[in-house]
């Protein structure tokens, strides 16, 4: 393939100057702003800092409050991606089989994802209400059994399924794609071998979904760790008991009500370290396995 | 044993019907072609035949047993699609061995089973490639072998040579009869491509517009072709037609311009002054010398094709082309007279574009084989 180039070079700067100014101001001077913070005390009233050097990652990686936070991030985030991706999937598989009035469905499974995170929190917050949402049907049958304001389990569960709710469509949009493009002979051939529906989607339309697959992954869990702040704070404000205090929450929880600044650029600085961390280990060991040809 | 019978079956999308009513016998054994250019409907029916599309009406039984309601794996039917339709996910012989895994039959006995049909196809050495890492013809090889080890009762080709190149398809077209010879279950083969329906065909079932046009030999449909559609698809260079009138008295049949060509069929000769089609095949027209009875034309010009030429001349500006091995030479407008035997003259209604001629021959033809 032939490439154009610009023989002026500072056209060509001209012509990406937007975006990387863009990149610039809303990534890379944060992101080091961050990493300079996490290395000072920085005073909460303003004022001068103080250079510290590595003592702000000595604290928040001894508080076992942190830890326990980075314990709650992860069941979330494995949790709501296992439950985004199966919902997903199944509701893909049953759109892509056009049966009746699909066409209403697909559109309707693709409207959640406009919704914004606090508006989703909010939603769940009547769902879940222990008094009259949907869930207090459970304690009209067991009184006392659901109150997420109270139990920290349930509190993290009814955060997974809110959180899920909101990736559930976007995921949809991706697995249904990539269902329709898996060529109509194909399912057909297996017709013609003996396999049933369930088998056909086992042994082959799943087979084919890898690519999607994976790529839904990176960003579902990518997604869970660092987009979840609107719906914890509708949700449970990070409580009860910090049961539901994921990462991000905590950085805003503690630099924005605490005026800890050094210590919450410290923990973004972590976020954002165990973030690439994580999309490299599944770029390095998950993506390998998924090209069949 | 497998023979399929279809009993005016039809297929609608909606009110928009592509098969209007088809009614077919084919025998068990048999290797029919059905051949018909594309939108022809001839695909909607194998594809009804395979279970892979439901029959809006109509009937269509294999081996006595209506089939209609069933999944395409209980109707013992393979297919082979147009584009091979290959697993690309699994290894050669995941692909081949595919059916058989569905089917619950245990690992050893199913790797001895691809190890053999995949050496009957040629494709030893290639089991643990996948199908990306194939040629095309490989890539054929593998869809056959995954059709021929559920040894089905019936086959059913969906123009699965048309991704080949020219060389190939020959090859692989011998190889498919090979195979059918060898298996003697039935086969079903669709195609737009009419040499490959000659020459793979018992029988050919010539459809077009969602109708069956002509069923019969190759031999029997290209001698004597049933209506206009079936004479100007059949054949290479195409027949040529000339609009004429039929003249009981004279024995001939007259063209526009008062040329006559003298015909022998007693079933035309009933239809004094019918406007007819008269078609003439362009290896059954002799070139001969100016000014003696027959078609009188002009050259107009040539083509080589190695083994003969093709003569294009024109009759009252009419195009008439004509095979011939002769080679000569002509200078572009001079006359020259074409004729034909009477029996190579076709004759059409103009009308309802059906055969004057061909019923009778036909009969007359199969009762001398049955004699």
């Amino acid at each position: 393939m032939r490439r154009a180039y610009f023989k002026n070079n500072w056209i060509a700067a001209l012509v990406v100057a937007p975006q990387l100014i863009i990149i610039f101001v809303f990534f890379y001077w944060p992101a080091s702003q961050a990493i300079y913070w996490s290395l000072t005390l920085e005073q909460p009233w303003g004022g001068g800092n103080t250079w510290v050097g590595l003592e702000n990652f000595r604290t928040v990686l001894s508080d076992p409050v942190y830890w326990s936070s980075i314990r709650v991030s992860i069941i979330f985030a494995l949790a709501s991606t296992a439950l985004a991706m199966g919902m997903a999937m199944i509701l893909a598989l049953f759109a892509d089989r056009q049966l009746t009035g699909y066409r209403l469905y697909r559109v309707g499974m693709i409207w959640p994802y406009a919704i914004a995170a606090p508006a989703v929190g909010l939603a769940f917050r009547f769902v879940f209400n222990p008094n009259a949402g949907l869930f207090s049907f459970i304690n009209t049958i067991a009184p006392e059994t659901w109150n997420p304001t109270l139990n920290g389990t349930q509190a993290l569960i009814m955060v997974i399924i809110a959180g899920a709710w909101k990736l559930v469509s976007y995921n949809f949009i991706f697995f249904l794609a990539a269902l329709q493009s898996i060529p109509r002979s194909l399912t057909e051939a297996a017709a013609m071998d003996g396999a049933g529906v369930l088998r056909r989607m086992r042994d082959v339309q799943l087979p084919l979904l890898a690519p999607t697959f994976f790529f839904i992954l990176v960003i579902n869990i990518t997604d869970s760790f660092t987009d979840s702040f609107g719906i914890v704070d509708t949700l449970t404000g990070g409580g009860p008991a910090r049961a539901t205090d994921l990462m991000v929450y905590k950085i805003y929880s503690d630099g924005f009500r605490g005026f800890d600044y050094s210590g919450a650029a410290t923990q973004s600085v972590i976020l954002m370290g165990l973030v690439i961390a994580l999309t490299f280990i599944q770029f390095r060991y998950v993506e390998r396995r998924v090209h069949y040809t | 044993m497998a023979d399929i019978s279809i009993r005016s079956v039809r297929k609608a999308y909606g009110k928009d019907e592509v098969v209007h009513g088809v009614d077919l016998d084919i025998y068990d054994g048999e290797f029919i072609v059905i051949l018909g250019p594309s939108g022809c409907g001839k695909s909607t029916l194998l594809r009804m035949i395979a279970g892979l599309e439901e029959i809006t009406a109509g009937e269509v039984a294999i081996a006595g047993q209506v089939v209609n309601q069933m999944e395409p794996r209980e109707r013992g039917c393979a297919m082979v699609f147009q584009n091979y339709a290959l697993y690309p996910h699994m290894t050669v012989a995941e692909n081949i061995g595919y059916a058989l895994k569905v089917a619950g039959m245990a690992k050893a006995e199913r790797i001895a089973r691809v190890t053999q049909v995949a050496t009957s196809v040629g494709l030893d050495g290639m089991l643990d490639r996948k199908p990306g890492q194939l040629s095309g013809g490989q890539r054929q090889r593998v869809a056959m072998a995954r059709a021929i080890i559920r040894e089905p009762r019936v086959f059913l080709f969906d123009e699965p040579l048309s991704n080949l190149d020219a060389k190939l398809r020959v090859q692989m077209r011998h190889e498919i009869r090979r195979i059918h010879n060898r298996i003697a279950a039935t086969s079903v083969f669709v195609t737009h491509d009419q040499h490959e329906g000659m020459t793979l065909a018992d029988r050919m079932v010539i459809m077009n517009k969602g109708t069956i046009e002509q069923v019969g030999t190759p031999e029997e449909v290209y001698d004597h072709p049933a209506t206009t559609y079936v004479a100007g698809f059949i054949g290479s260079p195409a027949m040529n037609f000339l609009p004429g009138r039929i003249s009981t008295a004279g024995r001939a049949v007259v063209l526009e311009g008062g040329a006559r060509l003298d015909i022998s069929a007693a079933a035309a000769l009933g239809h004094d002054g019918l406007l007819v089609q008269v078609g003439l095949r362009p290896e059954q027209i002799a070139i001969a010398a100016p000014g003696q009875s027959g078609l009188p034309v002009r050259f107009d010009f040539a083509e080589e094709l190695g083994s003969g030429r093709l003569y294009h001349f024109l009759h009252e500006d009419l195009p008439v082309t004509v095979h011939s091995d002769e080679k000569r030479r002509f200078a572009p407008g001079e006359p020259a007279t074409l004729t034909v035997p009477p029996v190579a003259v076709h004759l059409f209604d103009a009308q309802t574009t059906q055969s004057l001629t061909a019923a009778a021959a036909l009969a007359e033809a199969r009762a001398r084989v049955n004699a």
